[in-house]
């Protein structure tokens, strides 16, 4: 394992910000929003003092700020910005364009709730609204992972075999501003991991013309919406040899699904980012108590791991699914996505969907005991949507 | 139109990848209603030429002046701008003593 060189107590945000400066995008278009402004701050600051050479583009409004980062990288340069919640959801017609496009742009997004009514605080249903945009979501659990996938999504997303852009969630306030132990590497080692930026189509290649966004009717649209489909099933390829290469450079290797005391377990929960921390000790106490349990983490979202879902989840007794986002009239997303992953297998576990902590509210080691004592005594019911957290 | 290409030839991204290629789209086979010159009412002022939007006025230049020399139909869709701006087309005008007539492009096929 390299030594590590840069050890820091530092936020979220600024872990991220940090990942963006030794990234060192040609462009960066954005626009403050809580929580993810300081990403923001910080990642000016360090223009300023000339730290990163990076066009910054404060723009009016998140529209624009995907608009603009767009523009740049279909002009050919590497272009990034970052957002949460409503800003997210201002960014969303552009957002589809990006992922059209094919531009390989990379978004850490501070997960927060949407409004109404306003919330400031962490839950998923902003990146839930894009998940069907043709972005790749990657979920980070803690300032460590949000660092890392930022600068391991830039390779993801400009590999010839996928160009699209890529969402690194990260729990607004629970990660973003909460102040963590993280280990940096040198900016040497990441300017060489991220390499130059491969351009593909560049506008401003004036001996190549080239016309981007144009009319893309029935006779062509629907081959240009195969070819998206196409390069998402190489995600998970492509994610594997870049997380091998990023272990080379860090010492941490990252796989698809995060499985903590899975192999043996019985009861096996499966939840997004931040949270899957805390799902991780409460395994640790029921483990003591010789309960069977474990805990999964997707580390992408989209394109969804169905096949290594199926892989581990197979002949387990109960899986419980815990979802920070609602969708109204229909199943939470993480739990439909699950549960329809689970239809072929051959031995099918009993499932229950958990919605916990909307708007922030706090998740804590006695709601995930109780949903993982509803599956001991086999009071799971797959149909019925159940709340941690919530007063009767 | 050309022959449609399957998903794995084209592009990706929606991206044309070379100039020009909006000359293999023809705009002719929306046409419902079609310009026909005569050229025995034309004074060669271009206007036609100037606000065709799809380039399909055809024009030669003789002694260093452009002449009018009627029109290229795989690009005419047929929108009458043309016959609008044209000084030597209006409806007062008697159809022999125009320009540019408007023919309904039923009479011309076979
Ligand atoms: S009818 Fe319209 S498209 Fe055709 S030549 Fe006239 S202006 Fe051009
Ligand atoms: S606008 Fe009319 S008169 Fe002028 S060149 Fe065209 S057809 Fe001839």
């Amino acid at each position: 394992m390299p030594e590590v060189k840069n050890r820091q107590a530092v936020t979220g945000a600024q872990a991220v910000a940090n990942a963006m400066r030794q990234i060192n995008p040609d462009v960066v278009a954005a626009y403050p929003i809580t929580p993810q402004t300081p990403v923001v701050e910080y990642f000016a600051q360090y223009v300023a003092d000339g730290l990163a050479d990076t066009e910054m583009i404060p723009v009016e409004s998140e529209h624009s700020a995907m608009s603009a980062v767009v523009g740049a990288a279909a002009a050919g340069a590497r272009a990034m910005t970052a957002t949460a919640a409503n800003g997210l959801a201002l960014m969303h017609e552009i957002v589809y364009i990006a992922a059209s496009s094919r531009l390989p742009i990379v978004m850490p997004v501070a997960n927060r709730a949407l409004s109404g009514p306003i919330n400031i605080h962490c839950d998923h249903s902003d990146a839930m609204a894009e998940r069907d945009s043709g972005w790749i979501q990657l979920w980070a659990e803690n300032a460590q992972e949000a660092y890392d996938f930022t600068i391991m999504a830039i390779r993801l997303a400009e590999h010839e075999d996928i160009r699209l852009p890529v969402m690194v969630n990260f729990d607004g306030f629970i990660i973003s501003h909460g102040v963590e132990v993280v280990d940096f590497l040198d900016d040497e080692v990441v300017k060489k991991f991220v390499g130059e930026p491969k351009v593909k189509y560049p506008l401003l290649d004036v001996d190549n013309p080239v016309t981007h966004g144009p009319l893309d009717l029935y006779d062509y649209y629907f081959e240009h919406k195969r070819q998206q489909i196409e390069a998402m099933k190489h995600v998970y390829k492509v994610f594997n040899k870049v997380a091998e290469e990023f272990a080379k450079i860090s010492g941490r290797k990252y796989n698809i699904l995060d499985a903590y005391k899975v192999e043996d377990a019985e009861y096996v929960m499966i939840a997004l980012g931040s949270t899957a921390g805390t799902i991780k000790y409460t395994v640790d106490l029921l483990r003591e108590e010789g309960h069977k349990v474990g805990v999964i983490k997707p580390q992408i979202f989209r394109p969804f791991p169905k096949t290594e879902l199926q892989g581990l989840l197979n002949g387990r007794k109960a899986v419980i699914v815990l979802d920070r986002s609602a969708s109204f009239g229909a199943e939470a997303p993480l739990y439909e996505a699950v549960k329809s992953s689970l239809y072929e297998l051959a031995v099918k576990p009993q499932l229950g969907s958990y919605v916990y902590g909307l708007g922030g509210r706090d998740i804590k080691i006695e709601h995930i005991r109780k949903a993982f004592e509803d599956a001991f005594a086999g009071n799971l019911i797959a149909d019925e949507e159940r709340y941690l957290g919530l007063r009767e | 139109m050309a022959e449609l290409k399957g998903w794995k030839e084209i592009p990706i991204g929606g991206v044309i990848d070379k100039p020009a290629t909006a000359k293999e789209y023809q705009t002719g086979t929306w046409r419902v209603i079609r310009p026909v010159h005569q050229p025995e009412n034309c004074i060669h002022c271009m206007m036609c030429w100037l606000y065709c939007p799809d380039q399909a006025i055809v024009i030669e230049v003789v002694d260093g002046k452009p002449k009018m020399k009627g029109y290229n139909y795989y690009y005419c869709k047929g929108c009458g701008l043309c016959a609008n701006v044209c000084p030597k087309t209006n409806d007062k005008l008697p159809e022999e003593k125009r320009a540019i007539v408007m023919k309904p492009e039923t009479e011309f096929q076979d």
